[in-house]
């Protein structure tokens, strides 16, 4: 089956699947805070035109409202609460280190084929287009995990734990046309209260350890010395 | 359902009022006074339950059967025992000046807020509600973890709330993925994530990505339950917070993320016709029962001590569940409770006895018994009873789980025993010399409220002797509902 075969809708959502994915990745490879915020605000912004085009194409309003709620959550609050902070944290020239970084690349490339692995279960059961919606989605999932486990600056963190949402949130578009509205509208609050509370959070940081190198909260251990 | 509405209505007007009042002197008494109202509430609903059996609100959201409602009762129970405990405890922890009045305020409000979202998982029967609402008890506690500010405390509130985060987005994962395979069979609609309607139909759903599903619910409220390799930020999170809500967070929300498990395992159960959820359940539980025995055992701090037994606990409970028979599944439900009376009990006793020594590092807390014989006697026989000595309930549950194990998989029985010895010692070599040894120069009584503590512990007794018959009736019922039949 060629992708032409598919229908213009699917081949959208194809596209823009490819296209968060790759946001996953620049994320991954990119040591600049600001840059690193900002990419993630375009990957909202291309999940809540995924949704938008699920709503319009296969009339589902109530999509619009998620969509909406997307992009002014994921594309424009939380991305300007993190660049604010980070300006006020004084932190915007700050350069990352990446351990690694080849290293991480190749671990992303993996767990995209892994995903894809993982997802073949679905595939007997549906079409194309969720195969590769749920695969993707967990593929961004399990690299901004990584992410995570790469960085040692809090904002990184938290961007890593936003853009785990995103990827879920891809999945339950593509493959359920959204959850139901008292779902969406839990999550979406849950982000919200997540993101001020990341805010409280580098704040106390910062007084703790002087820093938001999180690297340097070591001193509880499994079995004290 | 009017006693449902109001369980869930009376913490959320509580978290409103108590966010601006939380830092007069009545607030504690508020606070307990809001629990003791839910606890009523509780015992209504339960009343109802019992005489007409379950019920299903109108628009379906929410849901009582057998399983949640001796549940409900349990968290209204320990949530309000543990406030009369927080109001003497936050009152002292003001008087030293450890939190000032903006942090009580947000003590108080968060108290209730998390007591919300424990009632909310209950008595939800959104699979995706249960989600946020597991989310909103960790987005509760986290600023309260690091109430003291402490460096230590920032710390593990932060890697409560990545782990925890992280985690339970996996759980989400799971949940679209349920809500995926619902959809495929029943059309896509707003039902398709309904308890009662997956249940009605787990057998038409495709295994495969129920399978798939499952190991990612699973992994996801498995953090919040503190199975290992994922319990990193338990200890922390129960070491480091105020004393009260390390007893809530034991006695309550692993148990109820164990609750959530349940439920989707029933559901997984249905669809698969395989043991495979189980056998997952047993693999993570007997790990987490093995590596929280033998870590008892390198622990200095007494908070850290008593999160590692919650880890064995919950792991022996997992367990039991994955078991899936019914003796194994009563076991469990048993476990669950005995567990959390106790589990609260020591850390409202282990709570005061750091007030009375000033210190949390076990070696330097000495001669409880002789200074304040209620906090060593406490102390002692509720480490007594954590420990499965008989005639308590731990015991009675804990032996019930090792003979439903004998029975279906006799060769884990050794481990199990091997598991209980270790941390039977692991608790006592501290335990002796911080309830006996000399007293410290210095050390003076302080007041105390233990009747709570006691009335854990004698409920905790009376179970290990008899379970009265309306327990043991709902304890039977929901194990038909949840392994399909009726111990013999």
């Amino acid at each position: 089956m060629s992708i032409t075969d598919l229908t213009l809708y699917q081949q959208a959502i194809l596209l823009l699947a490819g296209l968060i994915l790759l946001t996953s990745f620049l994320m991954l490879g990119q040591t600049r805070l600001l840059r690193l915020i900002v990419i993630f605000a375009i990957q909202g912004c291309l999940l809540a035109a995924a949704t938008a085009l699920a709503a319009g194409v296969l009339a589902y309003p109530h999509l619009y409202i998620s969509a909406i709620l997307t992009l002014v959550l994921k594309g424009i609050v939380i991305p300007m609460l993190l660049y604010r902070l980070t300006h006020r944290m004084g932190l915007h020239r700050h350069m990352d280190t990446i351990d690694h970084p080849t290293l991480g690349m190749m671990g992303g490339i993996g767990l995209v084929v892994f995903s894809y692995y993982v997802s073949l279960p679905v595939v007997a059961t549906s079409t194309l287009v969720t195969l590769n919606a749920i695969a993707v989605s967990l593929s961004v999932v399990l690299i901004s995990m990584l992410l995570m486990i790469n960085r040692r600056q809090a904002v990184a963190h938290v961007v890593g734990f936003m853009s785990i949402e995103n990827g879920l949130f891809f999945a339950a578009v593509v493959s359920t046309y959204g959850m139901p509205m008292v779902v969406e509208l839990g999550v979406a609050f849950d982000v919200l209260v997540a993101a001020v509370v990341f805010g409280v959070f580098f704040f106390q940081i910062r007084a703790s350890i002087d820093s938001l190198n999180v690297d340097r909260l070591n001193t509880l251990h499994e079995t004290e010395k | 359902m009017t006693a449902v509405y109001l369980i869930l209505t009376t913490p959320l007007i509580g978290m409103i009022l108590l966010a601006f009042r939380g830092d007069r002197p009545s607030a504690g008494t508020i606070n307990a006074w809001l629990n003791l109202l839910a606890f009523a509430e509780a015992l209504w609903l339960a009343g109802d339950v019992f005489r007409h059996g379950p019920k299903l609100s109108p628009d379906r959201l929410l849901l009582i059967d057998p399983f949640n409602v001796y549940l409900v009762v349990l968290t209204t129970f320990v949530g309000l025992t543990t406030s009369l405990f927080s109001k003497a405890y936050m009152e002292h922890e003001r008087e030293i000046g450890r939190v000032t009045s903006r942090r009580l305020r947000l003590y108080y409000a968060m108290y209730q807020g998390f007591m919300l979202t424990m009632y909310l998982v209950l008595t939800t029967n959104n699979m995706g509600v249960l989600w946020v609402a597991m989310e909103g008890a960790t987005l509760a506690t986290v600023l309260l973890v690091s109430l003291y500010r402490t460096p230590e405390s920032v710390e593990a509130a932060w890697k409560y709330f990545i782990l925890c985060g992280v985690g339970i987005a996996q759980a989400l994962f799971g949940t679209v993925l349920l809500y995926f395979a619902a959809e495929q069979k029943l059309g896509v609609g707003g039902d398709g994530l309904l308890w009662t309607v997956l249940h009605e139909n787990a057998a038409v759903l495709d295994p495969a990505i129920l399978a798939l599903a499952f190991v990612f619910l699973l992994v996801g409220y498995g953090t919040k339950i503190g199975l290992v390799p994922l319990h990193n930020w338990l200890p922390d999170a129960h070491s480091e917070g105020p004393t009260p809500m390390s007893a809530i967070l034991s006695g309550l929300l692993l148990n109820d993320a164990l609750y959530a498990v349940v439920r989707c395992k029933m559901l997984v159960d249905g669809s698969l016709g395989t043991h495979m959820a189980g056998t997952l359940m047993m693999g993570f539980g007997l790990l987490s029962f093995l590596v929280a025995a033998l870590l008892l055992h390198r622990q200095t701090d007494i908070k850290r001590l008593f999160s590692y037994s919650s880890i064995e606990h919950m792991g022996l409970m997992t367990f039991a569940f994955g078991v899936g028979s019914p003796w194994a599944t009563f076991a469990a439900l048993f476990h669950m409770t005995t567990h959390s009376l106790t589990k609260s009990a020591i850390f409202v006793t282990v709570g005061h006895a750091s007030q009375l020594a000033g210190t949390q590092r076990m070696e330097r807390i000495r001669g409880l018994i002789l200074t304040q014989p209620t906090i060593g006697w406490g102390l002692l026989i509720g480490t007594v009873a954590i420990a499965g000595f008989p005639p308590f309930g731990v015991f009675a549950s804990e032996f019930l789980v090792l003979v439903a194990t004998m029975h279906d998989y006799p060769w884990l029985t050794p481990l199990l025993l091997l598991g209980i010895g270790l941390a039977f010692a692991g608790l006592f070599r501290h335990l002796q010399s911080m309830v006996y040894g000399d007293v410290p120069e210095g050390q003076k009584p302080i007041p105390v409220k233990l009747w709570p503590v006691m009335l854990h512990l004698a409920i905790v007794l009376w179970l290990g002797l008899s379970i009265p018959g309306f327990l043991g009736d709902w304890f039977n019922q929901a194990t038909q509902l949840i392994s399909g039949a009726l111990p013999q």
